[in-house]
């Protein structure tokens, strides 16, 4: 066997270059391959998650890691999410009542949150009939009678304020891989709508007709027509062009392809199926909500791992960004400041209009779709301002900060690679590599809605706060 | 206000784009507002709640694209239009896939498989870390950076030595491997003399000698100028010397290094015998017996352990020239009875290391901030005094700057002070050129030299300026064109490190004054 002084000096050099570009030029000058690393420093420099790094990569810890990861990758790509109906929120959401309102994100109360959330929050209390108007509904808000707590507490996930009420109608899915169950609540599609924190009398008027027509259908719909494969439609509409969270047009011809027999045959007017057709032709968003309860159907299978570093929820309420880690059960949030969602905006509103941040709809990249997928849907690479390269590297950049490669789920650009997945604190701090995430921008005072879309990222301190807890748990 | 409308039949963008045309739209120089958009119902909803809503925008329909822009006074709406239709017909660059850039050993390692050293440059707070990973990678470690914990250099040596890699520093400038020249190194003829050395500007000396005499080098090993401290034991010059007794290509070794400690040279001198091939030994001050009686070739300087080398290998008959006696008897003449210090101006600190002691052999006192002798160690600060010797390279002096080698005001600063001096015979300066080096050393140095040769004719004394030019005929700059830079400049232009050391000693010495 011959030594690896041998193979270097017998082979062609082939340079790592870590730090100073100028190496680069006279390396490659002289002929030798060599690569340069875009390095940054690990865990942004700070000593104490450098420690936290260095202990999980301690031989012992890090093969425990290995073997928990591996356990949660192949529950998130194993899970299989099937739509089986519809309900009201007060009769299949775990834990809700008639004065239970759920949110987006992390825990917030009333007075901090975001002014979409409190639009939409204020929207949801008139809409239940627990006030007369808004002024109302605001002191009922700050009187304590509402209960508020996190969408993901309730196996629920909800896009942008993610508010969710007693009698609006949900998703319900099934994973029947591991049994769990997920759920969400139907898109009310257009802009000016109460998850963007819209709330005057039009955004209630859909809400009820949502309530009174469309849910119930859905429900029966259901019925008639039994469970529906949700990954495979998934994979369907991603190969068709969509990253599946700001881009939904082909998972909604899909999602509507696998309804409509079944709509048809509810028992309801044709004037009534005729408003639910022309309702879902009204913007491509319907089948939005469906994805991201797939998602955290799936990866709710895989937390709470002993020794797992994959993160399994990004959520956001407006004010914080929360994430949970497989290895750190139950609700244990790490947080920090919402960050600005940089893109183009609808005509007349200007940077300084947005809202930070918000929604629990970054379940889709923390599965793998969305802005990991973006080399899935050159279509919407403006949104990101740049190319159809740009929008390739992103994927490739997220496959540096994940785990493995979804194989149900691939990108027909890339060969049939496989969806990004399963992101890994460790390498999030290494890398200095941020998640990316595909979002709208809604207004940040109450009532307004939404006012364009772009990407953000998760503020680089949650991964940190991961990292120490992670290392003091598997010490 | 103005509003200008515009319709385009039958056009047909998606609304992402819109978006991102309207957004860079709304940035036109006196646009109060753009709004480019399928004229669909919801669309021209929105425009008639801004009162915007033309006759002729109402009459589009879904497949028409409307641009809508609201304009300053003065301004020309036509050119906005032609502004907003450019951004509509923008074409994303063609080409081919972007660069995959990585941003860990670890994926640069794993994408190419056949990479098999990491050049490490980050700050000393990060170095450690990023050299277990590449070890851990299976590269060998070229690690330039300093300020490494000489725990953390123990255990990646460890680490390397188990793996059978080479693990290069910490604080290691130079290296050739298979003929590239590694971070400051010279570009250099291949050929059969391996190189393993604990000295940077020292190992570049010894290759740049090598070349000189027409040999070359088929490796240079750095170590970091700590390996042969007590505490590293040498793991990396006796591992180093082990690489190249098993590469066929190498037919004689030669180490390099500043005075090792007593305990770690003989183990690295026992490591001569099992060798197999000739070991030339360059330990500065080091014993002749020692290596003698180890059965190596002791060299008494940089010059020497090349012309051992060569002769071993490539051309039996190698020699150098001496002194030039008359040369030296000249300058001599032209000082006057005060002139008799020399103050040496060095960035590499082998170099300095190599002059002074040319001085300190001759029983001269030298003040240095390189000083083994306490009582005679001059820091930055502080004003030069007798036979100085100042590396300009070394932690005081770069301390928050960038290596003299790319930053030399502090040298240029000191050489005019020094000009000043009555007492200066000599100022001797050493200027490198290779790879990582500046483009110029010696251009960016000849106005001080002018300065300094116009105070000096000022006062009527001559000032002997002599500069060395480490480097070959293949660098950029060449040695030649540097060498006839300085020698317009009117600055003596030695050999080799060693003979720089020799003729100032040669011009000053007390002693062998007439």
């Amino acid at each position: 066997m011959t030594s690896p002084t041998t193979q270097l000096f017998d082979g062609e050099l082939n340079v790592v270059n870590v730090g100073l570009a100028m190496f680069d030029d006279d390396i490659s000058a002289q002929g030798a391959k060599v690569t340069t690393l875009d390095w940054t420093p690990p865990g942004g420099g700070d000593p104490e998650v450098i420690a936290a790094l260095d202990l999980l990569a301690r031989p012992d810890i890090a093969a425990r890691i290995e073997a928990a990861n591996a356990e949660a990758i192949e529950r998130i790509t194993s899970a299989k999410p099937m739509l089986v109906g519809f309900g009201r929120a007060i009769d299949v959401v775990p834990g809700m009542t008639p004065t239970t309102i759920i949110h987006a994100g992390p825990p917030i109360t009333w007075e901090r949150m975001s002014g979409p959330m409190k639009g939409a929050v204020l929207g949801a209390i008139v809409f239940e009939g627990l006030a007369a108007d808004l002024a109302e509904a605001e002191k009922v808000a700050a009187s304590g009678a509402i209960t508020f707590s996190p969408c993901h507490e309730h196996d629920c996930v909800g896009s942008m304020a993610g508010v969710t009420s007693a009698s609006m109608y949900m998703h319900i899915l099934h994973n029947e891989t591991h049994g769990n169950y997920a759920y969400t609540n139907l898109s009310e599609q257009m802009a000016k709508i109460l998850r963007m924190g819209a709330n005057d009398q039009s955004v209630i008027d859909r809400l009820v007709w949502m309530r009174d027509v469309l849910g119930p259908m859905l429900k029966e719909a259901m019925e008639i027509g039994g469970p529906i494969d949700l990954r495979l439609l998934l994979a369907q509409a991603l190969h068709m062009g969509d990253e599946a969270h700001n881009r939904n047009i082909a998972g909604t011809l899909l999602l509507l392809q696998a309804l409509a027999p079944s709509l048809l045959q509810t028992g309801f007017t044709t004037e009534q199926k005729k408003e639910v057709f022309d309702f879902i032709a009204s913007s491509d968003y319907f089948s939005g909500p469906t994805w991201l309860a797939m998602a955290k159907a799936a990866l709710d299978a895989a937390h709470g791992i002993e020794g797992s570093t994959i993160v399994t929820t990004m959520a956001r309420n407006g004010v914080e960004f929360g994430i949970r880690v497989s290895g750190l059960p139950g609700n244990h949030w790490l947080t920090g400041p919402a960050q600005k969602v940089i893109g183009p905006m609808f005509a007349g509103y200007k940077p300084e209009d947005s809202g930070l941040d918000i929604g629990d709809s970054a379940i889709s990249e923390t599965y793998g779709f969305g802005g990991f997928a973006m080399a899935a849907a050159p279509a919407i690479v403006a949104l990101v301002g740049g190319t159809v390269e740009e929008a390739v590297a992103y994927t490739r950049d997220m496959g540096e900060i994940t785990t493995a490669q979804n194989p149900n789920i691939t990108i027909p650009s890339l060969g049939f690679q496989g969806l990004p997945t399963g992101i890994d604190v460790r390498k999030v701090l290494d890398t200095g590599i941020l998640p990316v995430i595909n979002t709208a921008i809604a207004h940040k005072e109450p009532g307004i809605g939404m006012i364009g879309a772009g990407i953000t990222y998760p503020p680089a301190e949650v991964f940190e706060k991961a990292a120490l807890a992670l290392a003091e748990k598997l010490a | 206000m103005n509003v200008t409308a515009v319709v385009k039949k039958n056009t047909y963008f998606d609304s992402v784009s819109l978006m991102s045309i309207s957004t860079k739209a709304n940035q036109f120089e006196g646009v109060d507002q753009a709004f480019v958009a399928m004229a669909t119902e919801m669309n021209k909803g929105v425009l008639k709640n801004l009162d915007l809503l033309t006759p002729e925008v109402e009459g589009a329909g879904n497949g028409d694209l409307m641009i809508v822009i609201v304009t300053a006074d003065g301004v020309d709406a036509d050119t906005v239009i032609a502004g907003v239709e450019e951004l509509l017909v923008r074409k994303a660059p063609a080409g081919g896939e972007a660069k995959i850039v990585h941003r860990t050993i670890a994926s640069a390692a794993q994408a190419d498989p056949t990479a098999n050293l990491a050049v490490i440059a980050v700050n000393g707070a990060y170095a450690a870390r990023e050299a277990r990973k590449a070890l851990e990678n299976d590269l060998h470690v070229l690690m330039f950076s300093d300020n490494v914990a000489l725990a953390d250099e123990i255990a990646l040596k460890t680490l390397a030595h188990d793996k059978g890699l080479l693990m290069m520093g910490p604080d290691c400038g130079t290296a050739i491997i298979n003929n590239v020249g590694l971070c400051f190194a010279n570009a250099v003829r291949p050929g059969s003399i391996g190189i393993v050395a604990a000295s940077g500007t020292g190992s570049q000396e010894v290759s740049v000698r090598v070349h000189a005499l027409g040999g070359g080098v088929s490796q240079l090993i750095g170590t970091g100028g700590r390996d042969l401290s007590a505490e590293v034991g040498g793991v990396m010059m006796i591992d180093g010397i082990r690489a190249l007794a098993a590469d066929p290509r190498t037919e004689a070794i030669l180490l390099v290094s500043k005075p090792p400690a007593p305990e770690v040279e003989r183990k690295v001198l026992a490591e001569i015998a099992t060798a197999g091939k000739p070991v030339v030994v360059y330990f500065i001050g080091g014993s002749e017996q020692a290596v003698t009686e180890a059965g190596g070739h002791f060299a008494a300087s940089s010059q020497d352990a090349a012309v051992q080398a060569v002769r071993l290998t490539s051309d039996p008959e190698s020699a150098v020239p001496g002194l030039d006696a008359d040369r030296v008897e000249a300058v001599r003449a032209q000082l006057n009875a005060e002139q008799r210090h020399v103050r040496g101006l060095f960035c590499g600190g082998t170099l300095c290391d190599e002059s002074m002691y040319a001085l300190l052999d001759a029983g001269e006192e030298v003040w240095s901030n390189i000083q083994k002798d306490p009582a005679h160690v001059l820091h930055a600060a502080d004003a030069s005094r007798g036979h100085t010797f100042l590396d300009f390279g070394d932690d005081e002096f770069t301390n928050g700057r960038p290596h003299p080698m790319i930053d030399p005001s502090p040298r240029l600063e000191r050489l005019v002070r020094e000009a000043q001096d009555p007492t200066v015979g000599v100022i001797v300066m050493d200027f490198v050129l290779g790879f990582g080096a500046h483009e110029d050393p010696v251009g960016v140095t000849l106005p001080a030299i002018a300065e300094a040769k116009s105070i000096a004719a000022a006062t009527g004394r001559h000032l002997e300026i002599v500069g060395y030019v480490l480097g070959t005929d293949l660098d950029k700059p060449s040695l030649a064109e540097q060498v006839a830079a300085l020698e317009s400049a009117g600055v003596t232009v030695t050999r080799s490190s060693t003979e720089t050391g020799q003729y100032a000693r040669a011009i000053v010495r007390e002693g062998t004054r007439a």
